[in-house]
C-alpha cells in the first residue's frame, strides 16, 4: 500500500509494555501524525443538517475557528449529558482503572499508544469532568486526577475520540461493563457542538438526508444500479428478476446499507439478497427513500442519528408495507436494534413478522418489527425451503469475521454460522479470542474508514488480521465471511496488506451462489463471474 | 504517577492518630467523633451519589451482549450472557457482583515476532476476588464487637476463617489473604508498566489506606495484644449511641479506628463508589430485547428529518423518467 511500510516494519515497533517517560497530561500538545487523523468537515455538509459551528476546517490549522464560548458549550454539554445519560454519568464515576480494558482495544494493540486504552481514553474526558464536576476534582486538581479545559485538551479530545471504532470490545472485559462505546459516542456528540466533524463522516450525513443514502445515489441511478446487477444474475443463471422499487403494498421493505449497491464485493451481497428473494417469491420492494440501512449520523450525535433513521419507518408507512428485513450490516443494526424502536415507537402501523414462507413467528423483533437477512435465511434454510448445491462453494476455504456491533450490540452469532455451514463444505473458526463477542473490530468502524487513515486502519486491523493469517496458514483459509458492509469495504485491502491472497465475502453471496434456483440454466459461474470449481475451461 | 503522595499521606494519617491520642490525649475525638462523623458522611454522602445516578435516567437499552441472542426457536441462546428476560438480568448480575464474571473473561495480549498472542490472564480476577471476600468476611467479622452476644453465625464465620486453628489467638486465613491480595494489587501498580501509566494518586490511596488498616489489625491481635475488653467497651458503647471511653486503650487500636474512619469518610467522594455504581451499569443490568419490547426515553423530543415528499420534490422528474411510481405525477 503506498507510503506504508512493510507490515513487519509496521508492527515491529509497537510495544505494548513500553510507555512513554513523561506522564499523560504532560504529553500535550497532542501531535497530529499524518495517516492518524481524517480530514475536518466541510462547512457546506454541516450547514446542510444545521450543525453548529459550519465552516470548512483542517484538524493541522492552528485556528479551529472555534465560537468565542466554546469551553462554555463543552462543559454544558458534559452537564447536560450528565444528566441525560445513566451510563455516562456512572462510567464517569466509577472506574477504578484496574486495567483490564487496556490490551482490549485493536488500536492500542496496533499502535501502542498509551491513550488509545480505552482507560486511558476514557480519563482523557473524565479529567475534564473531574475539574469541573466534582468535590475531589475541585479541590485537589491534577492530584484528584483532574485538569482544567483548554484548547489542546480538546485537540487531544478530537484526536483519540476519532482513533476509537466504538467497537465495545472493552467494555465486555470491563468489570463495570464500563463502555467505551458509550463515552467516545457522548465524547463526539460534544465535539460536534463545536462543529469538529469529519469530512469522511459528515459528508455521507449530509448525503444521506439528501438523498436517502450515504453514498448519495439519486433514485434513478439506484434503479439502473438495481437493473445492471440483475443483467449479471440473468447472465449467471439464466432468470430474469425484475425488482420491485417504491412499491406500494408490498408485503415487507428490504433495506441493506447503501454500500451493498456500490462496490464489490458488497454489490455480489445486493445480487445474492434479490436472487433469495425471488426464488422464494418473496413479496418485497426497495425503496430509494429509505435507501441506506447505516446511519453515520449515529457517529456524530444521537440526534442526528435520530433525524436520519426516522426516514426508515416513515417510508414503511408510505409503502404500507407489514414489516421490514434489513441487509447485513454492523452499526445499522446496532441502532435498528437498540435505539431505533426507542426512537420511533410504538411501531403500530406494522404487523409482527410472520415468514410468509416457512410461517416462523419472529418473536424476537415482535415489538420493532424488523428481521435480519441471517435470522430470515437460517429459518428459511431449518425449513428446507432452499437447496443447494454446495460444492459450488468447494473453492472456497471459509472463516467468519463477527462485526463489532451485531456481536457485542446484538448477539447474532449461530444464524450466520448455521447459514455458512449450509451452503459452504469448508469452514474453520478463527481462535476463540478473536470471535464472537470477544471479535476484533475490522479498524475501519465508526466513520473511520476513511483513506486518508490508513495506517491507523492498518494498524487497528492488525489484531483481526493477525487472527485470519493464523487460520490461512493452518486451514488454508482464502476468503472471510461477514455480514457488514463496513467489513466488506474496510477487509479487502487489510486483507491485502496482512493476508494477501485473502478474499471477502458477504454471507448472502456465498448462499446465492449455492442456491440452486428454479428454472435456472447450468451455472458455470459465480456471482463474480468467476468460474465455479470443475467448470474452469 | 502519585505512589509517593498516596503513601505519605497514609503515613501522615498515622502519624496525626498517633499524635492526637498518644501525645495530645485526644481519646474521644478519635474514639467518638471521628467515627460517628466518617460514618454520618459514607451514608449520606453514599446514598446521595447512588440517588443522583438514579436521577439520570437510562435513554436507550444499550446491554453489551457476550453471548447468541433470543432469535429462533431451535437456536440455543445465551440466557445469562445475553438475556432477554429479567430473570436473565438478575442471574448476569448475581454472577457479575459475586463473581466478577467480566474479569474471569480477562486476557492479556502480546506482540512477538509481528505476531499477536492472546492468552487468559486469570491473576486479576483472583487479586480482586480475594481481596473482595477478604475484606465482606473481615467486615463481618468486626460485627461482633458491635453486638453484646456474637450471634451463631459471627461465630461460625469465625471458625471457618480460622479453621487450621494455628497459634493463639488462632490465625484469621483472611488475615493473610488480604494482605498478600493488597499487596498484588499494588505490586501490579508498580511493576506492570500499562497499569502504573494510568494509576492516580487517587488509585494507590486506598490502597495503602486499606493496607494500613489491615497491618494495624493484625499487630493488636498477634502482636501487641491489645486490651480487648476496653475496646469492646467502647465499640458496644459507639453502637448503642452511648459512647464511654475507657482509659488504656493504646493509639495503636486508635491509629486503626482513624484509618477506617477515613475509609468510611473517603468513600463517598471516590472511585470506590463502584460497588454502588456496577449495580447501576446499563450495560450489565437491562435485558438485550429492544426489538420485542419497547424501551422508553423519558427526554425524547422530536427531530426535524426529511419527509418523503420534500425527497420526491427534488427527484420527482429523475423519478418519472425512471419510471420510479410517484405519489404527485
Amino acid at each position: 500500500m503506498a507510503g506504508l511500510p512493510k507490515p513487519e516494519e509496521l508492527i515491529s515497533k509497537v510495544n505494548l509494555k513500553k510507555m512513554p517517560p513523561k506522564k499523560w497530561m504532560d504529553t500535550l500538545p497532542v501531535e497530529f501524525k499524518p495517516n492518524f487523523y481524517c480530514y475536518g468537515a466541510k462547512g457546506k455538509n454541516l450547514e446542510y443538517v444545521n450543525f453548529p459551528n459550519a465552516r470548512d476546517w483542517s484538524p493541522t490549522d492552528p485556528d479551529w475557528k472555534l465560537p468565542e464560548d466554546w469551553k462554555k458549550i463543552v462543559i454544558e454539554g458534559i452537564k447536560q449529558r450528565i444528566e441525560r445519560f445513566r451510563t455516562f454519568h456512572v462510567f464517569m464515576d466509577i472506574c477504578v482503572r484496574c486495567g483490564a480494558c487496556a490490551d482490549k482495544c485493536h488500536f492500542f494493540i496496533g499502535t501502542g499508544d498509551p491513550k488509545n486504552m480505552p482507560v486511558l481514553r476514557a480519563e482523557l474526558l473524565r479529567s475534564v469532568y473531574r475539574k469541573y464536576f466534582t468535590v475531589g476534582g475541585k479541590l485537589f486538581g491534577r492530584n484528584g486526577g483532574a485538569r482544567d479545559l483548554d484548547l489542546d485538551v480538546l485537540k487531544e479530545l478530537w484526536y483519540y475520540f476519532y482513533q476509537c471504532t466504538e467497537c465495545r470490545r472493552c467494555s465486555l472485559f470491563c468489570p463495570y461493563g464500563i463502555d467505551t462505546a458509550e463515552i467516545t459516542i457522548i465524547g463526539r456528540e460534544l465535539l460536534n457542538l463545536l462543529g469538529l466533524n469529519t469530512d469522511w463522516i459528515s459528508g455521507p450525513v449530509a448525503n444521506c438526508y439528501r438523498t436517502g443514502n450515504h453514498l448519495g445515489i439519486e433514485p434513478h441511478t439506484m434503479k439502473s444500479t438495481l437493473e445492471f446487477m440483475c443483467n449479471d444474475i440473468e447472465e449467471i443463471t439464466g432468470i430474469k428478476i425484475e425488482p420491485s422499487i417504491n412499491r406500494k403494498g408490498a408485503e415487507i421493505l428490504f433495506i441493506t446499507p447503501s454500500g451493498d449497491l456500490f462496490a464489490d464485493p458488497g454489490i455480489y451481497n445486493a445480487m445474492g439478497y434479490m436472487m433469495l428473494f425471488h426464488e422464494i417469491g418473496l413479496d418485497y420492494t426497495w425503496s430509494t427513500f429509505a435507501s441506506e440501512g447505516g446511519n453515520f449520523g449515529f457517529f456524530t450525535s444521537m440526534e442526528m442519528a435520530k433525524r436520519l433513521h426516522t426516514k426508515i419507518y416513515e417510508e414503511a408507512k408510505r409503502l404500507k408495507v407489514k414489516w421490514i428485513i434489513g441487509g447485513e450490516c454492523g452499526h445499522m443494526w446496532r441502532v435498528w436494534h437498540q435505539y431505533h424502536n426507542t426512537w420511533y415507537g410504538p411501531v403500530n402501523f406494522l404487523e409482527e413478522p410472520v415468514s410468509p414462507i416457512t410461517g416462523t413467528k419472529f418473536e424476537n423483533a415482535k415489538s420493532n418489527k424488523i428481521v435480519h437477512i441471517s435470522e430470515f435465511t437460517a429459518d428459511l434454510i431449518r425449513h428446507g425451503v432452499l437447496k443447494f448445491d454446495k460444492s459450488r462453494n468447494d473453492n472456497l476455504i471459509v472463516t467468519f469475521h463477527d462485526s463489532c456491533n451485531t456481536s457485542r450490540g446484538m448477539g447474532l452469532f449461530e444464524e450466520p454460522r448455521y447459514i455458512i455451514k449450509n451452503v459452504c463444505n469448508h469452514f474453520y473458526e478463527m481462535p476463540d479470542e478473536t470471535i464472537r463477542e470477544q471479535t476484533f473490530c475490522c479498524g475501519g468502524g465508526s466513520g473511520l474508514n476513511a483513506g486518508e487513515i490508513i495506517e491507523l486502519r492498518m494498524r487497528g486491523g492488525f489484531p483481526r488480521a493477525n487472527a485470519v493469517r493464523y487460520v490461512h496458514e493452518k486451514f488454508g483459509v482464502n476468503i472471510l465471511a461477514n455480514i457488514c458492509a463496513i467489513d466488506r469495504a474496510t477487509l479487502p485491502p487489510l486483507m491485502d496488506y496482512w493476508v494477501p491472497g485473502m478474499r471477502v465475502t458477504g454471507v448472502t453471496e456465498l448462499v446465492a451462489n449455492a442456491m440452486i434456483m428454479k428454472g435456472e440454466k447450468e451455472r458455470t459461474m459465480n456471482l463474480r463471474m468467476e468460474p465455479l470449481p470443475g467448470k474452469e475451461e | 504517577m502519585g505512589i509517593g503522595l498516596a503513601f505519605i499521606i497514609v503515613l501522615g494519617l498515622i502519624l496525626f492518630a498517633y499524635i492526637g491520642t498518644d501525645v495530645l490525649g485526644l481519646d474521644i475525638l478519635f474514639a467518638v467523633i471521628f467515627p460517628y462523623a466518617a460514618f454520618v458522611i459514607f451514608l449520606i454522602g453514599f446514598i446521595q451519589r447512588v440517588v443522583k445516578w438514579g436521577k439520570s435516567p437510562v435513554p436507550f437499552r444499550i446491554p453489551t451482549t457476550a453471548g447468541q441472542q433470543f432469535s429462533l426457536p431451535w437456536i440455543k441462546y445465551s440466557k445469562i450472557d445475553n438475556p432477554s428476560t429479567g430473570w436473565g438480568v438478575a442471574l448476569r448480575m448475581f454472577f457479575e457482583i459475586a463473581f466478577f464474571s467480566s474479569l474471569f473473561r480477562n486476557t492479556k495480549a502480546d506482540i512477538l515476532n509481528g505476531r499477536l498472542y492472546v492468552g487468559t490472564n486469570k491473576w486479576l480476577w483472583i487479586g480482586a476476588l480475594a481481596f473482595h471476600y477478604c475484606f465482606l468476611i473481615i467486615l463481618v467479622r468486626h460485627l461482633r464487637f458491635f453486638v453484646g452476644e456474637t450471634p451463631w453465625c459471627i461465630s461460625l464465620i469465625d471458625s471457618i476463617d480460622s479453621f487450621w486453628q494455628i497459634g493463639l489467638p488462632m490465625l484469621y486465613m483472611t488475615d493473610i489473604i488480604i494482605a498478600l491480595a493488597l499487596l498484588y494489587l499494588l505490586g501490579r501498580r508498580i511493576f506492570n508498566t500499562q497499569v502504573k501509566y494510568i494509576s492516580l494518586p487517587s488509585d494507590y490511596f486506598p490502597l495503602f489506606l486499606i493496607l494500613g488498616i489491615v497491618a494495624t489489625g493484625i499487630l493488636m491481635r498477634y502482636f501487641a495484644k491489645v486490651d480487648i475488653t476496653n475496646i469492646k467497651e467502647l465499640t458496644l458503647g459507639l453502637a448503642y449511641l452511648n459512647p464511654t471511653v475507657p482509659k488504656g486503650i493504646g493509639s495503636l487500636f486508635y491509629i486503626h479506628l482513624f484509618l477506617v474512619s477515613v475509609l468510611f469518610a473517603y468513600f463517598p467522594f471516590s472511585k470506590l463508589m463502584h460497588m454502588g455504581g456496577v449495580f447501576l451499569s446499563p450495560t450489565r443490568n437491562l435485558a438485550n430485547n429492544n426489538r420485542m419490547k419497547r424501551h422508553v426515553n423519558p427526554w425524547d423530543y422530536p427531530v426535524k428529518h426529511r419527509h418523503y415528499e420534500e425527497y420526491e420534490d427534488e427527484f420527482r422528474e429523475k423519478m418519472k423518467k425512471a419510471g420510479i411510481p410517484v405519489e404527485k405525477e
